[in-house]
């Protein structure tokens, strides 16, 4: 019975994470998920489902990006930014960005199922 | 159009940060030699109209982008016998010179798209939104094109300084907040002087005008106290407002314990009314920002294509060949020839644009990323910030999310309804999140926050229009965010011309995010082209 509670919260709780935005208390992101990162953060350009956007210039897609094959690409860019894209390496901490890459290499139509760990991330600051 | 600093404690070492600190330990002789090294409070450089003498014998232009970087090289161009084009994206002039009026509509990347809902007058200007005096260059044309300016009140000494964490969450006046930090850092120094703290460092004589400026300038008591009283309160403000007949007797209120006021942080507000970019006297258009891009626009509208995305940029030792899309004719490939090109557009955009100059200046343009803020204008019903509060203009500060409420600094002592600036951000999380939410949770969070300090809020909103730079089509973010590092090397190959292409824009200044760095940018850019194509 317990257990069944427990797992009926978590789930509201993934749910709440997904739905409702979130505003960070100080300068850095507070999300810890990658999922809570991803619609919090990188949703403002990739957009909701990793498609990108284009205007004058464009969003790349993440949605079945053959890019993220690498994961240490897809951190090294988390970190250090590219073109406009910001660094994010002050905002964030490496089990952060570690959750983000892991997250958008297995959703959108990416499947990379090896993982990247927060020191890998660490190694790659 | 940077931020300023938040009352929070951002972790953050920009520069703007770092010069907050350098200010508050080593004091402002050292913070105005730390910002002349770092390039902020040099004179603006302009050097009064730009006089390009020499026939250019017919040699043509090709301007990229109608901002003002683009619109200035425009009308200077023609001026001096150029033959001009222009080609912008937007179906307006005036790029990130723009103002949000009732009736505008705009759509942002991902597709949402928002009415201005505000009543007649009513704006709010996404991008810029004052000048400082000392931006000659920009207040130049504003003259010359018959831009008519109003003062932009930044400091309001009656505005709040909030933090959800002090205080109960009460805002306090910056008067109080001033006055009191004034006031106890005085008598602690007096205090030091007293006790002979600083006898190897200041000579007797000299400690004894200190006392005497201590005093002055803390509103201290004769025992040099600074204390709640009569004399404090003609700084800090009454509790009572001294008033006529009887029970007129002015009551002065509680000063802020030293404690109390260190620990709230409110104090790091302060800095944004004593930076040299934010000193009195600042500017705005009356009527909007977006007044200025659009004088320019009259002069020189008809050298203008709209709605023209640039795809390529080649060039020969013959000319320069740009190719655009016709976005109203998705597909139609279009291509423009000229002796020359100043091209204007953002790095964001034009990092991925396929453009044949230098290995130094393509790493140059990929080297700077976009700073993320958010903009969001609130309608109300009434201006219940000057009926309730006695806040004419100004700005509060926060640690909430929002930051900043800005409020109008027109239109002042009026019935009728008002445009509160209700959100500005500069980078940090905040500003990302509310960029990855819909335009309409941003307005929502906008009055949900905005509410703890004017709780007006709840009853007289009306309407609301929020602009997040990174979903901006035509900027992908809000201006170039420079690093030292990567100004150090990749600056002056950015700016240099490169065979037939000259880059201008804020990006390509030391000013950034501010137009005049987009003005002094494009002269100097046309300047030295001006003298190669003499050159023949």
């Amino acid at each position: 019975m317990r257990a069944f509670v427990l797992a009926g919260l978590g789930l509201l709780i993934a749910s709440a994470a997904c739905a409702d935005p979130i505003l960070s208390p100080t300068y850095r992101f507070s999300e810890q998920s990658g999922e809570a990162i991803y619609s919090n953060v990188c949703q403002a350009c990739h957009m909701s489902k990793g498609e990108g956007a284009v205007g004058a210039g464009r969003y790349p897609a993440l949605a079945k990006n053959e890019n993220l094959r690498s994961g240490g690409y897809a951190v090294t860019l988390v970190l250090n930014g590219q073109k406009a894209m910001p660094p994010f390496k002050r905002l964030m901490t490496d089990g952060q960005v570690a959750a983000v890459v892991n997250y958008i290499r297995t959703h959108f139509g990416n499947a990379y199922t090896d993982t990247v760990s927060a020191d890998d991330v660490k190694a790659a600051r | 159009m940077p931020t300023d600093p938040p009352t929070g404690q951002p972790v953050s070492t920009s520069r703007r940060d770092l010069l907050r600190l350098i200010g508050l330990t080593a004091g402002s002789a050292a913070l105005y030699q730390a910002m002349t090294s770092l390039g902020y409070a040099a004179q603006s450089g302009y050097k009064g109209p730009i006089k390009l003498e020499g026939n250019p014998k017919g040699a043509s232009v090709l301007i990229l982008g109608a901002g003002l970087a683009g619109m200035t090289a425009a009308l200077e161009l023609r001026q001096a016998g150029y033959k001009v084009k222009v080609l912008e994206f937007n179906a307006r002039a005036g790029g990130r010179n723009w103002s949000l009026r009732g009736g505008d509509t705009y759509t942002e990347l991902g597709g949402a798209t928002q009415k201005c809902e505000f009543a007649p007058g009513l704006y709010l200007n996404p991008g810029p939104w004052r000048i400082p005096y000392h931006h000659n260059g920009l207040l130049d044309y504003c003259k010359r094109l018959g831009v008519a300016l109003e003062p932009f009140q930044q400091l309001n000494h009656n505005a709040f300084l909030h933090s959800s964490k002090a205080f109960d969450g009460k805002p306090r006046r910056v008067r109080e907040v001033k006055t009191d930090f004034q006031g106890h850092t005085s008598e602690l120094l007096a205090k030091a002087v007293k006790k002979g703290a600083l006898d190897e460092q200041v000579t007797k004589e000299d400690q004894e005008i200190l006392l005497v400026a201590l005093r002055s300038w803390g509103a201290l008591d004769k025992n040099y106290a600074y204390k709640a009283g009569d004399l404090t309160a003609e700084f800090r403000g009454y509790a009572k407002d001294p008033g006529g007949g009887l029970d007129a007797k002015p009551e002065p209120g509680e000063v802020i314990g030293l404690g109390d006021l260190l620990k709230s942080r409110l104090w790091l507000g302060l800095t944004s009314f004593a930076l040299y970019e934010f000193q009195t006297t600042m500017f705005q258009p009356v009527g909007g920002m977006g007044r200025i891009g659009e004088a320019f626009a009259k002069k020189v509208g008809d050298l203008i294509t709209y709605n023209a995305r640039v795809t390529k940029i080649e060039q020969s030792d013959k000319g320069v060949t740009v190719s655009y899309e016709d976005t109203r004719k998705p597909g139609a490939m279009l291509k423009a020839n000229a002796d020359w090109c100043v091209c204007t557009i953002p790095l964001s955009i034009l990092s991925q644009i396929d453009i044949a100059v230098s290995k130094p200046m393509k790493d140059a343009i990929a080297a700077v990323p976009y700073a993320s803020s958010v903009k969001v204008g609130l309608q109300f019903k009434r201006r219940f910030w000057e009926e309730d509060e006695a806040i004419f203009g100004g700005i509060s500060y926060t640690d909430l999310p929002i930051r900043q409420i800005g409020y109008p600094s027109t239109g002042y002592n009026t019935t009728g309804k008002g445009v509160l600036l209700g959100c500005y951000t500069w980078n940090g999380a905040n500003s990302f999140e509310l960029t990855a939410m819909s335009p309409q949770e941003r307005v929502q969070r906008a009055v949900e926050f905005g509410a703890q300090i004017h709780p007006q809020y709840k009853t007289e909103f009306e309407n609301g229009i929020a602009v997040a730079w990174h979903r901006s089509p035509f900027t992908l973010g809000c201006a170039g965010d420079w690093s030292d590092e990567a100004r150090k090397q990749h600056y002056d190959n950015l700016c240099q011309i490169d065979g037939r292409i000259v880059l201008a824009g804020e990006h390509a200044s030391y000013i950034p995010a501010w137009q005049e760095g987009a003005i002094l940018s494009s002269l100097d850019a046309i300047e030295r082209l001006h003298k190669r194509v003499l050159q023949g």
